[in-house]
């Protein structure tokens, strides 16, 4: 933990989100939406889920009531970064014929506000950097995510309350963020107050504009251990020692065809996960207009149009699909990003109708290899 | 409105035809109001009892046909239409997979008819409700109970452009998703048939927090015994998951086969009880 942290109050973390609405931000936090935690604009700290606490398990979640007043005591939230950043339908340009010409009249779509999320967790922090190295630091960087990514604020929060589906300490992370934020903090009850980290000089002049005080030694150790407990409380894991080598040596296992059978290729998994960045390009034209758009459209390997090419798809069936998935998140992604696909959020264990969970299908790839890929040892 | 720039002097012409239906496909068509001048701008309308009372002459460059096949006379009347017609398109659940009429492709039609009229020596009637692709080659699909306007108006548009209509077959879930619902399955246990259903309607129901009751048919590659397995397990009864696939697509295949199966689950358990 950074040294100079502070320490804010429940007044604080609402003049937090007045300070951030005022510089221009549209402030996206928490909130409860149709039975769950999303991350949506807020307006005040009353839209917040006070008291709120989560229950997700593979294929099933509930919101429960926590007893103890915490404002930030949920999982990662079905919606958080990624819908905002880098939306599920998004104008390219938009062109008008006149006779024999064509012109583009819109390259930019709608203007965006600048945004400030307030409660991503250290899992969204890490996505959101493999998202940045996916699409913007390449030779043609995606240029409106780019626009959007630059002006966004971060606060992030530490997770006191892991949920069943979690596993980010096997993937890398951890239930504190680490880096990628401009605040970080953690909350603590009884008292109810919050321990801020300061990552950037932005947030070192937004924490200003809130007021804060030193935060006490004993504060700090109440961290750590919040920290300590969420760790050893995921009891959920995945095994990434040569995962790639072993993702790659599978393609012929019969663990595909017994998770295809299960599988409903509905796309709920790649759409939830916040690295997920498959798109396809739809050309617009409607009946009697002279004029077109080209929208980006959120995509997944689970659509079976997906991999079509000239003659037909090449995923005809579930288990190629799920094959797919699972082999470009945890082993050609290594290849493509040096890094795992994977931070270990959960959604897709938690939002995934039928529940199945890629860390037991793993562990069953494991079972299922010769040692010399990485078998079970 | 529509472009004058892009008028042609000959415009396709359009026919409207309904079979075995409650017309409400065709109303999608009216319902379209805004757009139903650039329609008229785009195509001329040639046949359209529902809506004009003037008659133009087939043969027709497109038609858009509404209602399942139920009758002799249908099955004779189809064939003239196709005859007739250079693009063929059905409109809905009935035309493209027989309706919730084709619930009698389970039962006796002969008990339903001396049930339900005086005289039934008068009806000469099917055994079984049918799409219209069993009987004559259609060159497009419409799903949906009714179909949905804009995908209707997305037809036409490729239609008269000669390109692919944007019409997708995946799955609603993924029109659930990218609309950021949150799911009414997964979070409040309330059965929803988006993933085995094509999308199309952009998620109307669970948008209004309900489940999708599959009104749009099955989606291209659709796991309907995956699905039905999670329904019963969460304490859905078998007689009931049968039922979910006996709505307006109850004959569509995969939906067929999954009641089928579901039926013969509680065949067995009620033998099992009589024991
Ligand atoms: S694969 Fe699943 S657990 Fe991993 S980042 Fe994506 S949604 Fe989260
Ligand atoms: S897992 Fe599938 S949807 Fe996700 S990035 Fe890879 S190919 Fe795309
Ligand atoms: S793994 Fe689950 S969420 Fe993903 S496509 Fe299959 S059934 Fe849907
Ligand atoms: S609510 Fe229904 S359509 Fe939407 S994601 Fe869930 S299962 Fe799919
Ligand atoms: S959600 Fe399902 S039942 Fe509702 S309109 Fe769409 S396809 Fe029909």
């Amino acid at each position: 933990m950074a040294d100079g942290a502070r320490i804010i109050g429940r007044e604080q973390l609402a003049r937090l989100v007045e300070v951030l609405a005022a510089r221009g931000y549209a402030v996206m936090a928490p909130t409860v939406r149709g039975g769950a935690v999303v991350l949506d604009e807020v307006h005040g700290v009353d839209e917040l889920p006070w008291d709120v606490g989560d229950v997700q398990e593979p294929g099933s979640y509930r919101l429960t009531e926590r007893g103890d007043g915490a404002v930030f005591g949920q999982a990662a939230a079905v919606k958080a970064i990624k819908p905002v950043l880098f939306p599920p339908d998004e104008l390219i340009w938009r062109g008008h014929r006149s006779g024999t010409q064509f012109s583009v009249t819109d390259r930019e779509g709608q203007p965006q506000r600048p945004v400030a999320f307030l409660g991503v967790r250290s899992c969204d922090l890490r996505a959101l950097a493999q998202h940045d190295r996916v699409l913007a630091d390449r030779a043609f960087p995606d240029t409106r995510y780019l626009r959007r990514r630059e002006g966004v604020f971060l606060a992030a929060v530490t997770c006191a309350d892991p949920a069943d589906a979690c596993f980010c300490t096997s993937m890398g992370g951890g239930p504190h963020p680490e880096e990628g934020y401009d605040l970080a903090l953690t909350e603590l009850v009884d008292p109810h107050r919050f321990v801020v980290e300061i990552g950037t000089e932005l947030g070192a002049q937004v924490l200003a504009e809130v007021g804060s005080e030193a935060a006490a030694p004993e504060d700090l150790a109440a961290v750590r251990d919040q920290i300590a407990s969420a760790t050893e409380r995921m009891t959920r894991s995945m095994d990434t020692d040569g995962l790639r080598d072993l993702l790659y040596a599978s393609a012929e296992s019969p663990v595909w065809d017994e998770v295809g059978n299960r599988c409903l290729t509905c796309m709920n998994c790649t759409m939830v996960c916040p690295t997920c960045f498959c798109t396809t390009v739809e050309d617009v034209s409607s009946l009697g207009s002279a004029d077109a758009e080209r929208r980006r459209v959120w995509d997944s390997c689970f659509s079976e149009e997906f991999a079509h090419i000239h003659g037909g798809s090449l995923r005809t069936e579930a288990k190629s699909r799920y094959r797919q998935w699972l082999t470009h998140k945890l082993g050609a992604w290594q290849d493509q990003f040096d890094a795992l696909g994977c931070v270990g959020c959960g959604r897709c264990i938690t939002w995934c109708p039928v529940g199945i969970d890629l860390t037991a299908e793993v562990a069953k790839l494991r079972a299922a290899a010769p040692l010399s890929v990485g078998g079970a040892r | 409105m529509f472009d004058e720039s892009l008028k042609s002097s000959a415009l396709p012409k359009l026919a409207v035809w309904k079979f075995a239906s409650c017309d409400g496909c065709q109303l999608s068509l009216l319902n379209c109001e805004e757009e139903l001048l650039t329609v008229a701008g785009a195509v001329s309308i040639a046949y359209f009892p529902e809506a004009t009372r003037g008659v133009v002459e087939g043969p027709y460059d497109v038609s858009l046909v509404e209602g399942s096949v139920t009758s002799p006379e249908e099955i004779e009347r189809i064939g003239q239409i196709r005859e007739m017609s250079k693009t063929l398109v059905t409109l809905g659940a009935c035309a493209t997979s027989g309706g919730i009429q084709a619930l009698r492709n389970f039962a006796d039609v002969a008990e339903f008819r001396s049930i339900v009229y005086a005289h039934p020596e008068y009806l000469s009637t099917l055994a079984r409700s049918t799409p219209i692709s069993a009987h004559v080659s259609v060159d497009f699909e419409l799903r949906g109970c009714p179909i949905d306007k804009g995908q209707l108006l997305e037809v036409l548009a490729a239609l008269v452009e000669s390109r692919r209509p944007r019409i997708p077959t995946y799955s609603v879930c993924a029109e659930c998703k990218r609309r950021g619902n949150v799911c009414v399955m997964v979070a409040n246990g309330t059965p929803c048939l988006g993933p085995v259903t094509q999308a199309g309607c952009g998620a109307l129901c669970p948008t209004y927090e309900r489940g999708c009751y599959g009104c749009f048919g099955p989606q291209n590659t659709p796991n309907t015994a995956a699905l039905s397995d999670q329904l019963v397990a969460a304490g859905m009864p078998p007689e009931v998951a049968m039922r979910v696939y006996r709505t307006f697509n109850a004959a569509a295949e995969p939906f067929r086969r999954e009641s089928e199966r579901q039926e013969r689950a509680v065949a067995v358990a009620g033998k099992g009880a009589g024991r």
